[in-house]
């Protein structure tokens, strides 16, 4: 789903053309993170749930392997069938293999994120299958021809008038009808019968569990269930992060999930699927896709505990003010920042620096990634494998030799407050980005060094 | 108790003013500073761009300057952080390491190791409090909004012995202010909105001086407020600890 | 190598040094009256709760409520007023059911989500495809966590379960929200005894 050439800071710098939907974008997703602070805080014990929810997860990863076949040998016994894909085009296969065999042209999805990674619409329309996505969120952005812009809120970059466009051009809905409840019903009858007529039906998952085989999918409207109920063939596809060890574990995760997420004290639908139901087909695909290699780097491999919540996005100042879309990949905001470079370090070589570093993901994180420091040790990662700007090279060069010398930072500040020229907010001083939008400090007639030495001395 | 003063290079070069209160808040405390003149810059401008490998030069000037203290105190809450996560030597990890502890942030400084609980200030106005992000939620200076956590905050504490001060609440108490050093630039677009936005809080509540323990943000919206012609003026936590 | 072998050997080779699970969570903080609490989040969340008697109780609310629909349901004691002969049929045939009437195992106080196995829905489809959904509840079923919650399923065998808290609902459109996305467009909880 790459957007062109274009990075984050050019893809927000678009966005922000119009400032007043920046602030509605922003305040939509402020007043979501506001809902969580609420419902985080009607739960005294809160931190340390995260912290035996980071805890738990913690363990997942140091016994991934035996959590896996421990997984695979329940499922099995469910009498649910397993495949393993190590990347994404095979993943795709399996797929395609499972609907082939069963004839399907013909199948609607529940979101997940893993397909999205997978870019498995694109790959199944190019085999001649049509997927409807379900979830309404993701259906409008469907029908919109664009990929998500956020991992909960797949359509919150759209505004109500914008979708009532779609629904007239698509669904043939009334003209300027733009009211949530009158959309929503239309997508309701529109979809019903989709879940009708299709044979085929492929979920995400939020949780496995190692102990007893079962996965868990959480969803507001049902769509999974309405899906996955009436087909005849199951495709849950998952990446191996997934597992938890054991069933009561749940109660941790659901606990947190939503709550951070929306705000909700739990979604409405927490399904446990854990064995077809009679005559039905359920399959289960487990992806690496880059998931080993990330688990290879130790400053990163936590990023794997993430259970897509999304909170971070929503309390991301940046995220907030530039888009999903601008993140250029599936998963946006602080943590596709740091998922991202794994899968590709040059096409995403921007995203960890568009951040201020502020640490608000981190403190929001119900499993407790220290998503902010990842960013940091991407950054440095990102420049040593080569993938920084040259000129940004040069001008940190210039930096190293002044501020390694105490002589020279003083001779530079002499000649002009040399910070005018390569303090950290005039590094790329080509067109002088600080003082487009904002004046420059006023320069005082004396450094403090410069005020010490005549007024002060140590004695 | 031999302490060491240390003056981040932009606070140096442009707001003096905020060193020079700095240095007499503490010595009106009674504590006696020493300023190793040869100090630049604790490296975090390169760090944070993804060069921390360019920085040993700086690190190595940071351990010869202030080795010698048993604190080291700085009116920069995001250097103090820097220095506090990243200051390293090949040669002298045992230094540095000395130095990563005893590298205290202004305000914490005084709230955690001088105790103050009195302070003769007096600053009759408005004034709005900007949480600096490495302050509070990378030196803990204040509790952070999405905790689940008893609140508190070493700034305000402080903040409340000034005479005829008055703290105006804000809509969102710690957004950041967009300023992330190479960011402002990199990212100027998205910086730029969230320097407004948050401005704008402060001027929505009646704000007269916007303050903060970090004298980067403050420059940030001090560029933003000074473009829109706003008569509200930034001023670092010293310079108001330290008013008559 | 086949792909599962190749990633098993990857995640082995890769995996930290192993860490111990955390202690069993358990409630905390409970509710005083876990029932009202039940209660009041059910209508937060768009749900309503209804406290009955008994099953006659039942059957009168829905007879003034539902007059004249398609009613299906799980419970012997509701033959009366409910279809018969439903449960084997293709799930499809279940689209124009307007009001399943089913029961649950237990109740979550901090959610109000509802415990509800294969065994009590008769057909997975049943819960979610329902124009209306209406669950009987004892009233002496209501734990206070999700921690007791799965306390209480333990190791019990099924072949799907749900947790349903409140009729389907969605806020894609703007973070407005709207219940009947796909699911039921009320869910209604008879609290029994």
């Amino acid at each position: 789903m790459s957007l062109g050439t274009k990075d984050h800071a050019a893809l927000s710098d678009i966005f922000n053309k119009d400032e007043a939907r920046v602030d509605w974008h922003d305040e939509t997703l402020w007043f979501v993170r506001a809902k969580r602070d609420k419902a985080a805080n009607s739960i005294p014990e809160w931190e340390s749930l995260r912290e035996a929810a980071s805890q738990i997860k913690n363990n997942v990863l140091s016994n991934l392997h035996d959590y896996l076949i421990e997984f695979e040998n329940q499922a099995k016994i469910n009498g649910v069938t397993v495949h393993w894909a190590a990347d994404a085009a095979e993943h795709n296969q399996i797929v395609h293999a499972i609907l082939k065999r069963h004839n399907v042209d013909r199948l609607i999805k529940s979101k997940s994120m893993l397909t999205e990674e997978c870019h498995l619409n694109e790959y199944l329309s190019k085999q001649n299958i049509d997927v409807i996505d379900t979830d309404l969120g993701e259906r409008i952005v469907q029908l919109a021809k664009e990929p998500p812009s956020h991992i909960v809120l797949p359509c919150i970059h759209k505004k109500k008038e914008e979708i009532g466009e779609l629904f007239h051009e698509h669904l043939g809905t009334p003209e300027g009808m733009a009211d949530p409840v009158f959309l929503t019903a239309a997508a309701r009858e529109h979809l019903r019968e989709t879940f009708l007529t299709r044979k085929a039906a492929i979920t995400g998952v939020n949780f496995a569990v190692a102990e007893t085989g079962e996965f868990v999918v959480c969803t507001n409207e049902g769509n999974a269930d309405m899906g996955a109920h009436l087909a005849d063939v199951h495709i849950a596809c998952m990446g191996i992060e997934k597992i938890i060890p054991k069933r009561k574990n749940l109660g941790v995760f659901l606990r947190l999930l939503t709550r951070s997420a929306t705000g909700q004290p739990i979604t409405t639908y927490s399904s446990h699927f854990k064995k077809p139901r009679p005559g039905q087909e359920m399959h289960i695909v487990l992806v690496d896709n880059g998931r080993t290699t990330q688990l290879s780097r130790p400053d990163f491999r936590n990023s794997l505990k993430c259970i897509r919540c999304a909170a971070c996005m929503n309390t991301c100042p940046v995220y907030r003010r530039s888009g999903g879309h601008s993140y250029h990949t599936a998963v946006a905001g602080p943590i596709g920042s740091i998922l991202a470079p794994n899968l590709d370090m040059k096409e995403y070589a921007d995203l960890p620096f568009a951040s201020t570093l502020c640490g608000s993901c981190t403190n929001v994180c119900p499993v407790k990634i220290n998503i902010h420091e990842q960013l940091y040790k991407w950054r440095q990662v990102i420049v040593k494998e080569g993938y920084a700007d040259p000129k940004k090279k040069v001008a940190m060069k210039v930096m190293e030799l002044t501020l390694s010398s105490p002589t020279i930072y003083k001779n530079a500040g002499k000649a002009g407050r040399w910070v005018m020229k390569y303090a950290p907010f005039t590094v790329n001083n080509k067109l002088n980005l600080w003082y487009q939008q904002r004046e420059m400090p006023e320069v005082p007639k004396e450094s403090f060094g410069e005020w010490f030495k005549k007024n002060k001395k140590n004695d | 108790m031999n302490v060491g003063l240390f003056i981040p290079c932009y606070i140096d070069q442009f707001y003096p003013n905020a060193a020079i209160a700095t240095l007499n808040l503490l010595n009106k405390l009674g504590i006696t500073v020493k300023y190793p003149v040869n100090q630049t810059c604790c490296g975090q401008p390169m760090a944070n761009s993804g060069f921390e490998h360019l920085t040993q030069g700086c690190n190595d000037l940071f351990i010869d300057n202030f080795s010698e203290f048993d604190y080291i105190v700085s009116p920069s809450g995001s250097c103090v952080l820097h220095i506090k996560d990243h200051l390293h030597s090949p040669t002298e990890e045992n230094k540095a390491l000395g130095i990563r502890k005893k590298v205290y942030e202004l305000t914490e400084f005084l709230t955690d190791v001088i105790k103050v609980e009195k302070l003769s200030a007096r600053f009759p106005h408005k004034v709005g409090v900007h949480q600096s992000c490495h302050g509070q939620r990378g030196l803990m200076l204040a509790q952070m909004s999405e905790l689940v956590e008893a609140p508190y905050s070493k700034p305000l504490h402080l903040l409340k012995m000034v005479e005829g001060l008055e703290l105006v609440e804000l809509s969102r108490p710690d957004e950041c202010c967009g300023f992330g050093g190479t960011f402002c630039v990199a990212e100027e677009a998205v910086s730029v909105k969230m320097g407004k936005d948050r401005v704008a809080d402060h001027l929505n509540h009646g704000a007269e001086y916007i303050t903060a323990a970090d004298m980067s943000c403050l420059m940030h919206m001090e560029g933003i407020l000074r473009r829109q012609n706003s008569q509200v003026k930034v001023l670092h936590i010293a310079e108001i600890l330290n008013a008559q | 190598m086949t792909s599962r072998e190749q990633i098993l050997a990857k995640v082995l080779q890769h995996q930290p040094d192993a860490q111990p699970l955390p202690a069993d969570s358990s409630t905390v903080f409970p509710a005083s009256n876990p029932l009202e609490s039940f209660a009041t989040v059910l209508r937060n969340i768009g749900g309503s709760c209804i406290e009955v008697d008994d099953y006659q109780a039942v059957q009168r609310y829905i007879n003034d409520n539902f007059p004249g629909q398609r009613i299906v349901s799980t419970l012997t004691e509701l033959s009366a007023i409910s279809e018969q002969g439903w449960e084997n049929q293709d799930p499809h045939s279940y689209a124009d059911i307007d009001l399943a009437v089913i029961s649950a195992h237990f109740g979550v106080a901090e959610n109000a989500a509802l415990w509800i196995t294969e065994q009590l829905m008769h057909q997975r489809a049943v819960p979610f495809i329902c124009q209306q959904l209406a669950v009987v509840l004892n009233r002496s079923e209501i734990v206070q966590t999700m921690h007791d919650a799965y306390e209480k399923i333990g190791n019990t065998d099924y072949g799907f379960g749900s947790f349903i808290a409140g009729p389907s609902k969605t806020a894609d459109i703007e973070q407005s929200l709207v219940l009947g996305a796909h699911g039921p467009k009320g869910m209604t909880v008879f609290l029994l005894g």
